[in-house]
């Protein structure tokens, strides 16, 4: 099964980004839980270096089999993901308000990174057996929307809208990469245009409340958009070169709430500055276009839409995360890839490099 | 590149590619911008900001819902209470600081680093509370030497305030600060240390209603911590007000009544459920929880044999005793074993096989039918009735009567009670039941357990001819706008087990208990109203063969008094139970409490019945 031509194709730069990256989250999470007052949050750093060996592991064993396999089992992933959700609904373990995760003995896991996966899979299956230059019809995007649904509803109903929305963008960008029609994709953005106003409508004063403070932070200038203003704050200090290893001093205070996931970027930011902020950009674009030139070489539909959308789930959630760090974005709970702290991530982003490993070193088959 | 998939060429798909990367490009490109904007052209301003932590948040505390009673007279509102607090971090030198602090307030200096030691830890630019209510006179002291003590800050927090200390103290209930149990549970809807919240009572069960929405301040604060700039405020919302359904002049006169005793009288309308008067006795006073309690006095509440802290018409059990012969009778009636004309003769006592059950009257009572076993409250006509009935089918109708299980009342920690059947004593006690159990059960004795609320229910559903009602505690709830949030409404629960001409001569019978000649509560009756009722005598301890006579008995081994009402026994307006611990005969003790009670609702009814 593993013959010498894969050792030989196997793709050592990306797992070099891949370690670069990597190293740099663990400098920032190190940072992250020891600068501030709290004793017990030090346990989360030697967490994530077990997290990351699992992650390991685990991506060894996702490309040992050849990707073309996962065609074959797209539906029980997405059955098995989509399950868990349901699981989760009934038997998650609430956590400051909202049912996430599913516990196994020491473990927890947030079965929404895992569907994310699933989704991409199961779409790469699909589009790879209509994809034409003409685009999809209506009627070829009906499953697709079905697909999409789903985890969709299941997600915002945990609540967690951020990650839910992922999802949908995850699929959506996979599907206008494979081309809509154009007649069919300007009735979308019809329905669209006309649909928002009407569910608008629909929605209950309360619910407005909710969705405008997302989109607007600053409407919540104690809750939400003070963790802005303290976000934007600890970036900006940093300055050119940064504080220094250590020396972040929003990060020792400790007024960030998720520091060490949602906001980790900000720590980096503020302690290494325009600089270390820029190197990690430089590495995560890297590791997209490195994504993206698997797709160009790979030969079969499905392992090039694969890589697509597995590149674009990585892409989008960088983007989301940082701009929110930033004040760019809503404030939803989407980690960084490979930085912020949490085994669900790092396993779910090790997968995703086990994947693109996985389809690069059979370019040639 | 290959022409590797049916439709679709390498051109076209590396120009799709070229898309793609072009629009992640302009959306790493837009980060790039924005990193450089924040970290080169604000940079220097943002990292002023950083040095002290310069912009924070400050709370402010909503106003928590006031509580009135049925007539709009208000119970609980809220006072300012002046909290000294000091920033550790902007306070520097510290010790110098609070020494200073010492002497312009005249406070010990240990208190002050007592408090300090507590929160070592925690980040050096939360406020830390020194000292809380120091009084006005206190707080202008500290504000006129502001200057000198950098770090400190007086903030006003609105304090709970009984009006009427010890009344109604176990329906209205007390606040308490949130523990880090419920810090965890409730997180999420905004709660944080230090915060109160309800934990007893209304306080508690209505906490939603009453708590409001915390509003705060964004600030811009100087190095020695002086509010420089105010950037953002959001008003605190105050929390809805709540209109009770007891008439706090009737509770006064209960509580009155029931002083230097232990016990509870619960009065409710019995067209409606709502709970009238609601009183415990012995009381406490929460305005003690609202300052925190000291070690002590807490544990001489909850080791007082007393039971302060119980609200004993909700939570304390007791046999029903002869109470409980309205449910006998019905069952019997409705059963077919006795109809109205029925009579046994009782001549003090009751032969079941070897054994002799006695009679409370040692003369006996003669020949009785069934309202004059009610009125006189004849053990003997209830032995027989409960003999031919069984334990089974008396548990069928009492828990028909809402009986054996909690009413539903809105508070939390309502005991349930016990009725007991064949099977409950084989699992519970593991043994089989004896039929001479049965006729201590038909007199309301033996295992049968009740709390006061499920009698006041089922009394009151007598007096309203079938109907049980839920106890309700509130009438409405509004907003601090004035809008009517929240409308209770009665509810129905279900019927009682009986037809109305049975009923019918129930009520004779507790008609009969009052107006009488010969009725137990003949004493209490008064002068133009009618009133329906029925006493009991819930036995402690079980006495001997001579017992009854015995002068002797300890005073915890006296028997519990009880007395049901309702009047104007025709469309009754209240009804009211009434339980006396050790208060040996419900005829002397309970009823007239209830009458009292009775007599002043309904002669100023007109008034207070809006």
């Amino acid at each position: 099964m593993f013959d010498r031509r894969l050792a030989q194709c196997f793709d050592w730069g990306l797992l070099g980004l891949t370690f670069a990256i990597s190293a740099i989250g663990l400098v920032a999470l190190y940072s992250a839980v020891n600068a501030g007052t709290l004793t017990p949050q030090k346990i989360l750093f030697s967490k994530q270096l077990i997290w990351f060996g699992i992650g390991l592991v685990v991506m060894v064993f996702t490309f040992l089999l050849s990707y073309k396999s996962f065609e074959r089992w797209a539906h029980v992933f997405y059955a098995g993901g989509i399950a868990m959700l349901f699981a989760v609904s009934f038997y998650g373990k609430i956590i400051g308000g909202s049912k996430r995760w599913l516990v196994f003995g020491p473990l927890s896991i947030q079965p929404s990174e895992i569907i994310k996966i699933a989704v991409v899979i199961i779409l790469a299956r699909y589009y790879s057996k209509i994809v034409n230059p003409q685009g999809l019809s209506f009627r070829d995007l009906l499953v697709p929307f079905i697909i999409t649904m789903i985890p969709f509803v299941l997600i915002v109903k945990q609540p967690d809208l951020g990650t839910a929305m992922v999802v949908v963008l995850i699929s959506a960008s996979i599907t206008i990469f494979v081309k809509i029609e154009r007649r069919t994709f300007s009735y979308i953005m019809l329905v669209c245009t006309l649909g928002i106003p009407l569910v608008w409508f629909i929605l209950k004063g309360y619910q407005k409340q909710r969705i405008l403070t997302f989109l607007n932070p600053e409407r919540d200038p104690l809750g939400a958009g003070y963790h802005i203003i303290q976000s934007k704050i600890a970036v900006g200090s940093g300055m050119l070169q940064g504080k220094g290893f250590l020396k972040g001093t929003q990060n020792a205070l400790s007024f960030l709430p998720e520091q060490h996931t949602d906001f980790i970027f900000s720590v980096l930011s503020e302690e290494w500055g325009l600089m270390g902020s820029l190197t990690t950009l430089l590495i995560f674009i890297m590791i997209i276009a490195w994504g993206f030139n698997i797709a160009r070489c790979c030969r079969d539909p499905f392992g090039t839409l694969l890589a697509i959308g597995i590149t674009f789930m990585i892409a989008w959630q960088v983007f989301i995360n940082i701009g929110m760090v930033m004040g760019l974005m809503p404030v939803v709970g989407v980690p960084l890839p490979f930085i912020s702290y949490g085994g669900s991530s790092v396993i779910s982003m090790m997968i995703c490099i086990g994947i693109l490993l996985n389809i690069s070193m059979r370019r040639f088959e | 590149m290959s022409n590797y998939l049916k439709t679709v060429d390498g051109d076209w798909f590396d120009r799709r590619l070229a898309g793609a990367m072009f629009w992640i490009l302009a959306a790493f490109i837009l980060l790039t911008g924005r990193l450089f904007y924040l970290q080169m052209i604000e940079g220097k301003e943002l990292r002023r900001l950083s040095q002290y932590n310069c912009i924070r948040i400050q709370s402010v505390a909503s106003s928590r819902g006031l509580i009135f009673d049925r007539n709009g007279q208000l119970l609980v509102d809220n006072r300012p209470s002046f909290d000294l607090n000091i920033i550790l971090k902007d306070a520097k030198p510290v010790d110098q600081t609070l020494a200073k602090l010492a002497g312009y307030t005249g406070f010990p200096l240990a208190e002050f680093k007592k408090n300090i030691k507590n929160i070592k830890r925690a980040p050096g630019y939360k406020a830390t509370l020194l000292k809380s209510d120091i009084g006005r006179n206190m707080l202008a002291i500290v504000e006129a030497h502001k200057y000198d003590l950098p770090g400190v800050d007086v903030s006003v927090v609105p304090l709970r305030n009984y009006i009427h200390p010890q009344n109604a103290s176990h329906l209205l209930g007390y606040l308490g600060q949130i523990n880090p149990d419920e810090l965890k549970r409730y997180a999420h809807a905004g709660y944080k240390s230090g915060d109160y919240l309800g934990k007893f009572g209304v306080e508690k069960t209505y906490e939603n209603f009453l708590r409001g929405k915390r509003g705060g301040r964004q600030v811009e604060v100087n190095a020695t911590g002086q509010v420089i700039r105010v950037l953002e405020t959001v008003e605190p919302q105050a929390g809805s007000n709540l209109y009770l359904t007891i008439d706090q002049n009737l509770q006064e006169l209960a509580e009155d009544l029931l002083k230097d005793k232990a016990g509870a009288v619960v009065a409710m309308d019995p067209g409606t459920g709502e709970v009238l008067v609601m009183a415990s006795s012995p009381s406490f006073d929460q305005n003690e929880f609202v300052s925190g309690l000291s070690h002590e006095k807490w544990n001489s509440l909850i080791s007082n044999p007393l039971r302060p802290m119980a609200n004993k018409a909700i939570q304390a059990e007791y046999p029903p005793a002869s109470t409980y012969k309205i449910v006998t009778a019905m069952a019997g009636l409705m059963e077919g074993v006795i109809d109205e004309n029925t009579t046994f003769y009782c001549p003090g006592f009751f032969k079941f096989g070897d054994r002799i059950f006695r009679c409370w009257k040692k003369a006996g009572h003669g020949k009785m039918n069934v309202v004059q076993a009610l009125t006189e409250s004849c053990d003997v006509f209830f032995y027989h009735v409960g003999e031919e009935l069984g334990v089974d089918k008396l548990a069928k109708y009492a828990k028909a009567c809402g009986l054996g299980s909690p009413t539903g009342i809105d508070l939390a920690n309502e005991s349930k009670g016990l009725i007991p059947t064949k099977a409950w004593k084989k699992s519970r006690v593991g043994e089989k039941w004896y039929k001479g159990e049965t006729l201590s059960i038909a007199i309301g004795q033996g295992y049968n357990l009740t709390t006061p609320l499920q009698m006041l229910a089922l009394t009151a559903a007598v007096g309203n001819m079938g109907i049980r009602y839920k106890p309700i505690i509130i009438q409405k709830a509004v907003s601090a706008e004035g809008e009517i949030i929240f409308q209770q409404k009665p509810v129905q629960l279900g019927k009682l087990p009986v037809s109305r001409e049975i009923l019918e001569i129930i009520r004779q019978g507790l008609w009969a208990v009052v107006n009488s000649k010969k009725g137990t509560a003949r004493r209490s009756r008064i002068v133009g109203i009618d009133m329906s009722g029925k006493t009991g005598t819930a036995q402690v301890v079980r006495r001997g063969k001579n017992g009854s006579d015995d002068d002797e008995i300890a005073e915890h081994h006296k028997d519990h008094a009880w007395f049901v009402a309702y009047a104007p026994s025709e469309n009754p307006k209240i009804a009211v139970t009434v339980i006396v611990e050790h208060g040996e005969h419900g005829s002397s003790t309970a009823a007239p409490i209830a009458k009292r009670l009775i007599e002043t609702f309904l002669s100023k009814g007109t008034e207070s019945d809006v």
